[in-house]
């Protein structure tokens, strides 16, 4: 136990350990999180009034942000399972990095749902056992039970894997099956339970569909293996932790099948809703065509959908997508699109029109922009903290004193 | 047997450490939560019960004790908040009593007079405006949601070949709002009425996209009535003043309705197009209008049961 103390101690020393391009962008995501800060007061201080938000539209963006980084954080599967399943060898270095990615991103979309309440005071209401969670009845309990459970998963294995090889040992396989076997069953069910939060409003028609939980995972592991390979270049760049070519391949071939599979979807739902629009698919309508006067999310989407489509030309081109410009801009376009149509493209039209058929349109205030980039600057941060020791370790820098 | 005789002292030894350890642990946790009571006890007098009503039980679960000990603060804070007496009820559901709600549609003609009566009765906030009422404008004789507005503001109404639908909480009896709150902070009370507790909300709106019928409203800022509008006869499930984020709705005005009085939107109605009253009373005017007329519900198809009917003639 004192040792593992003293492992804990030394990844803190580790985080405190860089050059002036790290501290710069500690502080940059730092100045990201103080501005965030001081959003989230004036938001308390006034109310949710400051949203752009109002009773016919009860959630913006917050929630959309909240969703697209349940999908980042359930991507994590994605190399996990390569490599404990399948002994992908090559990508066992970097597995830790997709971990990590993950922790930060349930981090980060827990604060979207704090932020999103209208009684922050009274959060604790929502734990289980001490509060007074409406467990299995609600989907959103079931939402507070599963992202922190899938960070602790995922801090837990990471914390185990460096610490076994701090003491120079390997991990032992009889802790580490289970493990990997509970994190895979997690993230899926992470990812189903989000999309079963508004699957089970049958309120509105938008979200009450059976396509809407498989949609989501392929977007998920589309958009997180992504925004992986995009910091695994970064990493490499910067770190000593190399990039394997066959572990960009793979996650390569991840996003482009993810994302074909994410856009035939797409085409599946515009069909169904556009062949012979019912008044079911007035929310449909909203998102691609406008109703009306209203249509603030009709450019959004085709940007989406644009980006959606290079990307996945670029991907299917083998002379581009080898090369490693035209990949990251393939990737960034694909999160990019993926953040649109699985952010408040998913959930905005969810309450365009309201259930009584009146049609008000959302667009975030100054003070939700500012508090989602503080959000996104903290999930920043503590990534860039946790890949610290795990390329310490990794590395072979950081090793028990002997 | 000898050796058990010798190992006797020892044994009890330790089995007195263990009680003594056990004593410390109980004693430790028994601290733990006085010290936690103390605190929260110290929160309910200071009148604000905030980050310790984790420590507060479910207003179902309350004794008779706890509940009017909670009453006399909160009674004391909003008579500070709006000066004079402020009377906070907690009358029960009458035994054999379900109440349910149905609506001429041939009477209502447009005039939203039970939408300012039911802001009045229960205190709803100025500024932003809150209503629970809505009243849809509806062209022809169709019934198509989609079709009505709400903002209709003619010099006159009813206009000529307009129909009115007056929408609010149609208390469901397999309310799916109930079902979506995290912390069981609504629920469906013995004689059908959907209440909230403001007091255990969280603010997260979940219930509000789960309503197939828009019911629910939100306090985006802290509600403002003026003292002197102030109803101050409230029910804690009911009209008493909301704190800020929270949810609320209309509650068939259960500070009326649990006396035996009706709810002030159908007091209101200058057509005579509400009728309410007990479901299970044969006699009452509501089963009149359930037998005797053709009636429907909106979205039946959802399986949500309104207890609340709209009618011909």
């Amino acid at each position: 136990m004192g040792e593992f103390f003293r492992f804990c101690v030394a990844c803190l020393r580790e985080m405190k350990r860089g050059g002036p391009v790290y501290w710069a962008g500690l502080a940059l995501l730092g100045a990201g999180v103080v501005a965030g800060f001081f959003a989230y007061l004036e938001q308390l201080r006034e109310g949710l009034i400051v949203t752009g938000m109002c009773d016919h539209v009860a959630w913006g963006a917050y929630i959309a942000n909240f969703t697209f980084l349940v999908g980042v954080a359930a991507a994590a599967v994605m190399v996990i399972i390569p490599v404990y399943v399948f002994h992908h060898d090559p990508s066992k270095r970097i597995v830790l990095v997709a971990e990590v990615l993950a922790v930060a991103a349930c981090f980060a979309a827990l604060l979207f749902v704090i932020v999103d309440l209208g009684r922050p005071d009274r959060m604790l209401l929502m734990l289980p056992l001490l509060g007074s969670l409406n467990f299995p009845g609600s989907l959103l309990a079931w939402d507070v039970i599963v992202v922190p459970g899938y960070a602790a998963i995922n801090l837990a294995i990471p914390g185990y894997v460096l610490y076994r090889e701090y003491r120079q040992r390997e991990a032992a396989p009889r802790v580490i099956g289970p493990a990997i076997g509970l994190a895979i069953l997690w993230a899926i069910a992470l990812h189903v339970v989000t999309a079963f939060l508004f699957v089970a409003d049958v309120a509105r028609p938008f979200w009450h569909s059976a396509l809407l939980a498989p949609r989501f995972l392929a977007s998920a592991f589309a958009s997180g293996p992504a925004l992986l390979l995009g910091i695994l270049h970064l990493v490499d760049h910067r770190t000593s932790l190399s990039l394997a070519p066959e572990v960009r391949t793979l996650l390569t071939r991840i996003v482009t099948a993810a994302l074909q599979v994410n856009l035939i979807m797409l085409g599946a739902e515009v069909f169904t809703e556009l062949y012979r629009p019912t008044h079911h698919s007035l929310s449909a309508r909203y998102l691609f065509l406008g109703l009306g006067e209203a249509r603030a999310l009709v450019p959004w989407f085709y940007t989406a959908l644009s980006l959606e489509l290079l990307a996945v030309a670029v991907l299917m081109l083998p002379p581009l997508a080898r090369r490693t410009g035209p990949l990251l801009v393939a990737c960034g376009m694909t999160v990019i699109g993926v953040w649109i149509e699985k952010g408040m493209g998913l959930v905005i039209p969810g309450f365009i029109p309201s259930p009584l058929g009146e049609i008000v349109e959302y667009v975030p205030k100054p003070v939700e922009v500012v508090l989602s980039l503080g959000i996104w600057c903290a999930g920043g941060l503590l990534f860039m903290l946790l890949l610290k020791p795990v390329v310490a370790v990794k590395s072979g820098a950081l090793r028990q004193a002997q | 047997m000898s050796d058990r005789n010798a190992d006797g002292p020892r044994h009890s030894r330790r089995d007195l450490l263990k009680v003594l350890g056990a004593g410390a642990v109980a004693g430790a946790g028994g601290v733990a939560l006085s010290a936690a009571k103390a605190l929260g006890e110290a929160a309910e007098a200071s009148d604000s019960p905030g980050f310790w009503s984790l420590f507060r039980e479910h207003y179902r679960e309350m004794s008779r004790a706890e509940v009017s000990a909670m009453v006399a603060r909160l009674e004391r804070k909003y008579g500070r908040q709006y000066g004079g007496e402020v009377t906070v009820e907690t009358t029960p559901a009458p035994e054999g009593v379900v109440f349910g709600y149905a609506l001429s549609l041939d009477r209502c003609r447009g005039y939203r007079d039970c939408v300012h009566a039911c802001a009045r009765e229960n205190n709803l906030g100025r500024d932003p405006e809150i209503q629970y009422i809505r009243v849809l404008e509806i062209e022809g004789n169709e019934v198509k949601l989609s079709a009505g507005v709400s903002d209709y503001d003619p010099e006159q109404v009813p206009q000529p070949g307009k129909r009115y639908l007056p929408v609010q909480c149609f208390q469901c009896d397999d309310p799916p709002c109930v079902q979506a709150c995290p912390v069981d902070a609504t629920w469906m009370e013995p004689d059908g009425i959907v209440v909230i507790d403001y007091d255990h909300c969280i603010g997260c709106r979940y219930c509000m996209t789960a309503c197939p019928y828009w019911a629910r409203r939100f306090n985006w800022k802290s509600p403002s009535v003026p003292a002197e509008e102030l109803n101050r006869q409230t029910h804690y499930l009911g009209n008493r003043p909301r704190p800020r984020g929270v949810v609320e709705k209309c509650s068939f005005c259960i500070q009326r309705t649990r006396k035996g009085e009706l709810p002030a939107c159908q007091q209101a109605c200058p057509t005579g197009a509400r009728v309410f009253g007990n479901l299970l009373d044969p006699d009452s005017p509501i089963r009149y209008v359930l037998e005797n007329k053709t009636v429907f519900r909106l979205k039946e198809e959802l399986g949500t049961e309104p207890k609340f009917w709209y009618f011909a003639g």
